[in-house]
């Protein structure tokens, strides 16, 4: 089981929780899984081509996934993927 | 204010009524003001513009807000001086410089806070607040102070002397953050939400902060007879005022005030801080954040938010970034003074380095018309270039002068 931060924006979707526990060994799995168990996510997180929305941050244990594997990016079991929406500013 | 149709998401185009909202619901984009043009180019002439105050202002018709006069301290309508020695140095032809240092606080960031309060009081709010590299605090504290709003105003704590002493000066409250300004950010993006009715110009109200920064174009347009330029060359730390430069250029040719003229547009980082001129250079289309690490304080940016934009505005106009040195940005200031007599801080040096370091690569050419913005004063950042000093300490006598100083050739 991997753990997903929801921020508090998308929390609507996740019944209120801040971490939600859902199964799979890649990013796009993990988020696939937490789609099936609170439907909404994918389309707050993905563009219509599929692609991960432009200021929507995935971190696997604090790395941003667009300097991992992208969507590919490995995820072992008891890891944290979060999900962060960027910070305006400046 | 007229003329604002409504906000309108710039990744998924949702949009939103003209609130204090920043960032879409939806997808977490950014908001921008979208505008009545037709009704803008109906009742916007060139004569109309030059018949209007001697500030910002005289664009209100292509801005979000009205002046109400109360945070107005005369922002904009800077210089724009033919830079002949500077191009002479740099092998470059007509080349200008837009003297941005002489805001009334210093600073382009005058522009942007005086839209985003004017804004901000239509909207009903008492209180102004914003992160800040320097710049912005120096600004919204003056600006809070001219109109009796409260403020609070965060820094990270290792600025400049000038900087922190300029926002003090006006009151309270200056708060100082122990960490860089990416942490004062993501601070103000917290205090943001758990004071709604604050206005922070560059979190709750950046959608019509930002827009003032189009008015650097309006007024260089204006300044060249109502021409655009061939390329400039601009300081970038979140990157914001990088694509609203080319926004206001094409803006003015759709409401017809100039004719269409592509505008190469060239960025200006320092190597300590360059994660938009890295991903520029990698090819990439994400900019991945870096700790900042420089003297170029005002734009040491770690986390930049409009950086995509800036790269794709970048991209799509055929200019390029450059990440320069240390010593290129003390040399760019030295240069600048040297040669035109302006002083600038160290964002000024940045953007004056990377004018050379891409003039020396060719890519800014001697027979474009060159616009290279200068922001800032350099009584800011004056730690900065070193322990320069007088040229002699001498007596109070013509024989003491005259053995210091070598008077050979000059008569």
């Amino acid at each position: 089981m991997a753990k997903v931060r929801i921020p508090t924006q998308l929390r609507e979707l996740s019944g209120g929780q801040s971490e939600v526990s859902v199964d799979g060994g890649t990013v796009a799995e993990v988020l696939d899984a937490l789609e099936g168990a609170h439907p909404g996510f994918r389309g707050r997180l993905f563009d219509d081509a599929g692609k991960l929305r432009r200021f929507v941050n995935v971190f696997v244990a604090d790395e941003d996934v667009r300097f991992l594997d992208g969507l590919d990016t490995k995820v072992t079991d008891g890891q944290t993927v979060s999900i962060v929406p960027a910070v305006a500013g400046g | 204010m007229a003329f604002i149709e409504a906000l309108t998401c710039r990744e998924c185009a949702r949009t939103y009524p003209a609130e204090a909202l920043h960032v879409c619901d939806y997808c977490f984009g950014p908001l921008e003001v979208a505008y009545d043009y037709e009704a803008i180019a109906a009742q916007t002439t060139r004569e109309t513009i030059a018949a209007g105050p001697r500030s910002i202002w005289r664009y209100a018709n292509l801005l979000p807000a009205t002046n109400d006069g109360a945070v107005d301290l005369g922002a904009g309508f800077t210089p724009l001086l033919r830079a002949d020695r500077l191009a002479a140095e740099l092998g470059l032809g007509e080349l200008w410089v837009k003297n941005d240092t002489l805001n009334p606080t210093g600073s382009f960031k005058d522009r942007v806070v005086s839209v985003a309060l004017a804004r901000a009081r239509e909207l009903g709010f008492k209180v102004a607040a914003c992160a800040s590299t320097g710049n912005l605090a120096n600004s919204v504290a003056a600006h809070a102070a001219r109109a009796g709003m409260k403020h609070y105003v965060f820094i990270p704590a290792n600025l400049e002397r000038g900087k922190v002493l300029m926002s003090a000066v006006y009151g309270h409250n200056l708060i100082a953050v122990e960490g860089s300004y990416d942490d004062v950010n993501r601070l103000c993006a917290e205090l943001a939400s758990e004071h709604p009715s604050w206005a922070f110009v560059n979190v709750n109200l950046r959608t019509y902060y930002a827009e003032g920064s189009k008015t650097l174009a309006f007024e260089t347009a204006e300044q060249l007879g109502w021409e655009a330029p061939d390329h400039v060359v601009v300081p970038v730390g979140s990157g914001s005022q990088l694509t609203k430069i080319a926004k206001g250029f094409r803006e003015l040719a759709k409401v017809g005030l100039i004719e269409e003229h592509d505008v190469r547009v060239s960025g200006a980082q320092a190597l300590g801080c360059s994660p938009i001129a890295q991903a520029f250079a990698d090819g990439s289309d994400y900019v991945r954040p870096v700790k900042p690490d420089t003297i170029a304080k005002s734009i040491a940016i770690g986390n930049p938010a409009d950086g995509i934009y800036a790269l794709d505005e970048v991209r799509n106009t055929g200019g390029a970034f450059a990440a320069v040195t240390e010593g290129e940005i003390v040399e760019g200031i030295r240069l600048l003074a040297r040669t035109e007599g302006i002083f600038t801080e160290t964002a000024g040096g940045t953007t004056i380095a990377t004018l050379a370091r891409l003039a020396a690569e060719g890519v800014v050419r001697s027979d474009e018309r060159v616009v290279a913005y200068v922001t800032g004063h350099g009584l800011k950042t004056i730690e900065a270039i070193g322990d320069l000093g007088p040229t002699a300490t001498i007596a109070p006598t013509l024989e003491a002068f005259e053995e210091a100083v070598d008077l050979e050739g000059e008569g």
